[in-house]
């Protein structure tokens, strides 16, 4: 950021429309030769929407984008990658039945070209792999690989290439702690290499981490640049939200009876992920129950039973204090047990219904939305704009594909429609997943407010500070046994970190049970 | 056992290998479609088209291989069709697959009595004829069953070889099959699915057309009304069970070809007095039937297949 600086890459007034959505207005950006510039801002904000433009998969509607002080034509990826523009999805673009190297070779060389290269270009990967500390079987499909090491392919994909600007979507929201650092550590080798940077995010503290300038973006338009070493999270929150951002208070729980219980319920399991193995759990009016744990532990078991999608091989569900006999979906949300599913793109939306339509996707046959068979549409469109009002749900209108909306407004979406209905018994699972500050506090404050009403929570989550954070009692999960029940403040992040690794389940056994 | 005694016969294995070679043909161009991501039920049109184009050049007086390319340019029209709609207009590919195999079906008839409105028995041409390989041909059975076909079988087998070397040996194949799996992928490398998907269906859509045409070129020498009969159906079956794969679906034609021959020997056995013949004519498409079933449980479907790609959308 000296005078000397070289600039790679500029985007000058940039605007971009979606129907009467206006994704960026005016945005300007740029970047220098070896520098880090973070985009940071809310979901919906259009740091996505901006980056699509620049590598040339959407069309701006005005606006230019300069590399290395050549203009770049619009809507031409090709031209992006030529320039020296790489770029890693949020939603990685990768063919899953595909090698990992044929996924970084397609498209490199001319079509033409008779051979593929094969041995030279596992040398290649192996040589870059080497380098920049991202580790990949050459040979494997990458159907069969995890987030992270996907996330190092489509990394690699772009290195491959020689980029000279890389373009970061989101890179964190899919890894954990540990593959963070991994890739902050990549990162840093390839600013040494002089390449430029440009880190989406919402998370506040990795902004701060890896950057040396953020932008700021906000309804999609500049709301403001700054060097990371001239501020800190809450002047950039404050940027960010448009005032400053400060977490819910949570006031003492009054627990009343049991609404749902699990009575040693043990499920299957499915591949290597475990199923339950006889657990026990009590859902109790006016409290939030939080279920931590590392993924893959059989917190997805856990959710499914609770919702009705999957029936105990052994043990019982009791509503009330009576046990269920048949257990089913539509028994569970007729019995008042609203859920906020973990993936709302695959199991909570349909992408091509609009948002009246997936408002009421959950108890279209309820007499609120229709009658002898018939649909209602006028009490169900008054019902999806009540929503989006209440809730702050930022869409073109009620009419609106649900695809067109950002995850936040998504997810804002799926919870008025499951806490307009009142519901006795709430799961949520992984309720503030890739969501930002403003959203993920929102998102809270609701949860908080349907148990001060007296409705039962129970909150799936990966992150041990959300659970911590709004649970009035705290189960570990771990290998598909639940430990025993903590009470607030009764354990250190440590402690429950132990458990977690499932250690603690050895010596408690007879308590765990 | 009298059909123990059919399938040690050379002239069993010639027929099956002769009755397998449209289908391979016709079923090479589909999986390219398909490894494309775009299901090309035109098939059987085109393949209509293809027969009477080849046959309908060479009986106005070109050369038997410059028919062969008029049917490959013919069958690449009916593609360019089929893909203009289906890729970047994004239609319904089943709806179009159909409309196009009825269009070309019917424009060919109609294109057949414009040219010939007098006749009442199609004219003959002077067809490919079997071309005895030197030595291989000697060799016991294998010789005259697999060696003395027309040269249009052998460019069947042949391109089996180069279909599967281009697609997974070239920069062009991979992005052809990365294009059937996730266009997004193609895209973001810089390339254009559109052109990647029309050009498959194009060359697919042109060997479907040669398909036709070695029934009115090589299996018989006349164009007649409804010869096809159903073989671009049972390629698309046999790409399934094929599993998208050129050597497998080789193998699924040569093997619905040696069911074919074999029910028009049993019907002359003593088995064909006691069954009524309509028995036999069934057994190759009921085998098929189960065959497919026991196969396609292990079937890997481009992920992308009849997944339009639209370019900037969300």
């Amino acid at each position: 950021m000296s005078d000397t600086a070289v600039e790679a890459l500029s985007l000058n007034a940039i605007t971009k429309r979606f129907g009467e959505l206006t994704a960026n207005d005016a945005v300007s950006l740029s970047v220098n030769v070896g520098e880090v510039v973070a985009l940071l801002g809310e979901n919906g904000a259009g740091k996505t929407t901006l980056m699509n433009i620049l590598f040339g998969q959407y069309t701006a509607d005005s606006g230019t984008v300069r590399v290395f002080g050549d203009t770049l034509p619009p809507g031409n990826s090709r031209a992006a990658l030529d320039a020296g523009v790489g770029m890693v999805h949020q939603h990685f673009t990768l063919a899953d039945n595909l090698t990992v190297q044929e996924n970084i070779t397609l498209g490199v060389q001319s079509l033409l070209n008779p051979s593929l290269g094969h041995a030279a270009a596992k040398a290649r990967i192996a040589a870059l792999s080497e380098k920049f500390h991202l580790a990949v079987a050459p040979d494997a499909r990458v159907g069969t690989l995890s987030v992270g090491e996907r996330q190092r392919v489509e990394i690699l994909k772009a290195l491959y290439r020689d980029v000279r600007i890389l373009i970061l979507d989101e890179p964190t929201a899919v890894l954990t702690p540990q593959e963070t650092d991994n890739l902050f550590a990549t990162l840093r080798l390839a600013i040494a290499e002089g390449l430029s940077i440009i880190f989406i995010s919402h998370k506040l503290h990795e902004v701060m981490a890896i950057a040396d300038r953020v932008v700021v973006l906000r309804h999609g338009k500049m709301a403001g640049a700054a060097n990371t070493k001239d501020t800190d999270q809450n002047a950039l929150a404050a940027m960010m939200m448009g005032s400053e951002a400060s977490p819910p208070e949570v006031s003492p729980a009054k627990p009343g009876p049991p609404l749902l219980a699990l009575r040693d319920v043990t499920t299957p399991d499915v591949g290597s992920v475990p199923g339950l193995k006889s657990v026990s759990l009590a859902l109790k009016a006016g409290q939030i129950v939080g279920l931590a744990g590392v993924s893959g532990n059989g917190q997805t078991a856990m959710a499914d039973v609770v919702a009705g999608l999957l029936n105990p091989t052994d043990g019982d569900v009791e509503m009330g204090h009576e046990t269920v006999k048949k257990w089913s979906p539509r028994i569970a949300v007729e019995s008042g047990i609203a859920r906020i599913p973990e993936d709302r793109h695959k199991t909570g939306t349909i992408a091509d219904f609009d948002l009246v339509e997936n408002a009421i996707l959950e108890r279209y046959k309820s007499p609120d939305f229709s009658k002898g068979g018939w649909l209602n549409w006028r009490k169900s469109r008054a019902f999806a704009d009540g929503i989006i009002e209440k809730y702050d749900v930022r869409c073109p209108g009620s009419s609106t594909p649900i695809r067109l909306l950002s995850g936040g407004n998504m997810q804002k979406l799926i919870l008025g429609r499951v806490l307009e209905a009142g519901p006795q018994i709430i799961l949520a699972n992984q309720p503030v997943r890739g969501l930002d500050i403003g959203a993920v506090h929102y998102v809270h404050s609701q949860l908080l407010a349907a148990r001060d009403r007296g409705a039962a929570v129970l909150l799936i989550s990966e992150d041990l500070d959300e659970v911590m954070a709004l649970s009035d009692v705290i189960h570990v999960i771990a290998d598909g046994r639940l430990s025993p029940e903590f009470k607030r403040g009764e354990m250190t992040p440590a402690q429950l970190g132990l458990w977690m690794a499932g250690q603690g389940f050895e010596s408690d056994t007879a308590h765990a049970s | 056992m009298e059909i123990i005694e059919i399938l040690f016969t050379a002239s069993f294995w010639a027929a099956a290998i002769r009755i397998a070679s449209p289908l391979i043909f016709a079923t090479l161009g589909e999986l390219i479609c398909e490894r494309a991501g775009v299901l090309n039920l035109g098939i059987e049109g085109i393949m209509v088209a293809g027969a009477f184009a080849g046959w309908m050049a060479v009986y106005s007086g070109t050369g038997l291989w410059t028919g062969v390319c008029v049917a490959m340019v013919v069958g690449m029209l009916f593609g360019l069709l089929h893909s203009t709609l289906t890729v970047p207009f994004g239609l319904s590919q089943h709806v179009v697959g159909l409309g196009v195999t009825l269009l070309a079906t019917s424009s060919t008839y109609y294109a057949y009595r414009l040219a010939l409105p007098e006749v009442t028995s199609p004219p003959k041409i002077e067809a490919f004829q079997p071309f005895e390989i030197p030595i291989l041909s000697d060799i016991p059975l294998l010789g005259p069953a697999l060696f003395s076909q027309t040269p249009l079988t052998y460019l069947a087998f042949v391109l089996v070889g180069v279909v599967s070397m281009v697609l997974y040996r070239t920069p062009l194949g991979l992005a052809v099959r990365a294009a059937g799996e996730n266009p997004a992928a193609v895209a973001a490398q810089g390339l254009s699915v559109t052109a990647i998907r029309m050009g498959a269906v194009m060359v697919g859509s042109g060997l479907m057309a040669v398909g036709g045409a070695f029934l009115t070129m090589s299996a018989f020498d006349s164009f007649f009304f409804e010869m096809v009969n159903g073989r671009g159906w049972i390629c698309i079956a046999l790409v399934v069970f094929g599993s998208w794969r050129p050597g497998k679906a080789l193998l699924g034609a040569v093997l619905f070809a040696a069911f074919d021959a074999l029910q028009i020997r049993v019907q002359q056995t003593s088995l064909g007095t006691l069954i009524p013949y309509q028995i036999f004519l069934m057994m190759p498409y009921i085998l098929s039937i189960f065959a497919l079933i026991l196969m396609s449980r292990r079937a890997e479907v481009p992920a992308a297949l009849m997944v339009p790609f639209n370019k900037g959308e969300r």
